[in-house]
């Protein structure tokens, strides 16, 4: 069977590029799965995301936070604003940051800069297999 | 004579530490060009990456309308972003960046745009705060090292100028390129509204139908003022390592010229020591003389 070649990139670094069998990412209509041989697709994914690359040695789960999948000729981009992949994941820190994130929204249940945080650390910790 | 010597030896001293100086800062900044290198090289994907999804969007959406690509009929005023460095020590680094926005300002004056100018560096801020020029955004502190997060900032600053009412028509950037460790160019671009540089993606064949997720005007929408970040990220970043090539080269010229002034001093010096040394010969050998004399003649 053909194989996805996928890129995830930030604009900072290449995060990983490899072949897979299959992608799933969630875009702002919802989860999205990618097979060998998909329709050219270009999306924008959500805040606080969590992308998993199946493939042969097992799966790659990284947190995606914004962004856009594209998708052409079995070629799979993952353009992320930020992105870490679950094993870089600082388990410590990313549950630190949840924490005082959910304080600040507890305080002010208008803050959107904390409620963006939020998310994202809970997209963190579930890249790393935390329960968040 | 001994005067002399002395002050030659207390100029040799003050050029010898001040070399020390430019040394220590032409070994920094060689050692920074390679980071900032590599930083240009990491960037390079995600560039490549979003110059491809622009160009689809557009190749798929036949009549693009969108407020960031459509160029105003009647332009009144010209945004431009310069991006000088916050430390000087350059050599013409900063004055050959400010001399092409001068002559960009001249020549935007001429078709009759009113100037905005948005200043990165701390040189570029203090240069428009010397001559009381408005600057209608102003940022320091990242021009050696920039991140995302600065590209971001001021993109956004740009775009909400770019899409106000009474805003900025048209946003052009001066930075410098850099072409290798010995040329940097000063590059003057137009970034709003928006031209998709797509010179390598040129179509071949057909180019794929896409499916939007959720509509191509949604997409499009998050993916321009993306693609401009990554546009003025890739100037801070060239622009970083420029100014590091420029400091090294500025520096190296300087140390080379205080060894060349060491050079000359000491032979200066070795020449004022030795006429010193060859005249107390002489003076006791006349001494010498004149007792000899003295003694001959009383006898």
């Amino acid at each position: 069977m053909a194989k996805l070649r996928v890129g995830v990139v930030s604009p900072e670094r290449e995060i990983w590029t490899g072949e897979a069998d299959m992608v799933i990412a969630k875009t702002v209509d919802g989860e999205i799965g990618i097979m060998p041989n998909h329709a050219p697709v270009l999306g924008v994914l959500v805040e606080g995301g969590v992308l998993r690359v199946k493939r042969d040695e097992g799966d790659l789960v990284a947190a995606v936070h914004g962004g856009f999948i594209s998708v052409a000729d079995n070629d799979v981009s993952i353009l992320a604003e930020e992105a870490e992949l679950g094993s870089e994941v600082d388990v410590a820190r990313a549950k630190d940051a949840l924490q005082r994130a959910q304080a600040s929204i507890e305080a002010d249940q208008e803050d959107v800069d904390a409620r963006l945080k939020a998310k994202r650390a809970a997209a963190r910790l579930r890249a790393a297999g935390e329960e968040a | 004579m001994g005067a002399q010597l002395r002050q030659l030896r207390r100029r040799i001293k003050s050029v010898k530490s001040t070399a020390k100086i430019t040394r220590a800062q032409e070994l920094i900044a060689s050692s920074r060009i390679v980071k900032a290198q590599q930083r240009m090289q990491a960037a390079v994907p995600y560039e490549r990456e979003i110059t491809h999804a622009v160009s689809a969007v557009l190749s798929n959406t036949s009549n693009v309308d969108h407020p960031l690509t459509v160029a105003k009929e009647q332009p009144a005023t010209a945004g431009v972003l310069i991006v000088t460095s916050d430390r000087g020590f350059a050599g013409g680094y900063n004055a050959n960046i400010l001399r092409e926005a001068e002559a960009l300002k001249g020549h935007l004056t001429g078709r009759g745009l009113a100037v905005k100018p948005y200043v990165v560096g701390r040189k570029g801020i203090t240069w428009h705060r010397f001559r009381s020029r408005e600057m209608f955004g102003e940022w320091d502190g990242f021009s050696d090292n920039p991140s995302y997060g600065n590209a971001k900032e001021i993109g956004d600053t740009l775009i909400e100028a770019f899409k106000a009412e009474d805003g900025i028509d048209e946003i052009h950037i001066v930075y410098t390129g850099f072409v290798s460790m010995l040329t940097q160019n000063v590059i003057v671009r137009r970034i709003l509204p928006l031209e998709v540089e797509e010179a390598e993606a040129a179509p071949e064949g057909i180019p794929p139908y896409y499916e939007f997720e959720p509509t191509a005007g949604d997409v499009l929408d998050s993916l321009l003022p993306r693609y401009i970040e990554s546009r003025i990220y890739n100037a801070l970043l060239q622009s970083a390592a420029s100014e590091h090539a420029a400091r090294r080269r500025a520096m190296k010229s300087a140390t080379d010229n205080a060894n060349e002034l060491i050079r000359v001093f000491t032979q200066q010096m070795n020449q004022a020591r030795q006429a010193e040394i060859t005249q107390e010969i002489s003076e006791i050998v006349g001494g010498a003389n004149a007792l000899a004399d003295a003694a001959a003649g009383k006898e």
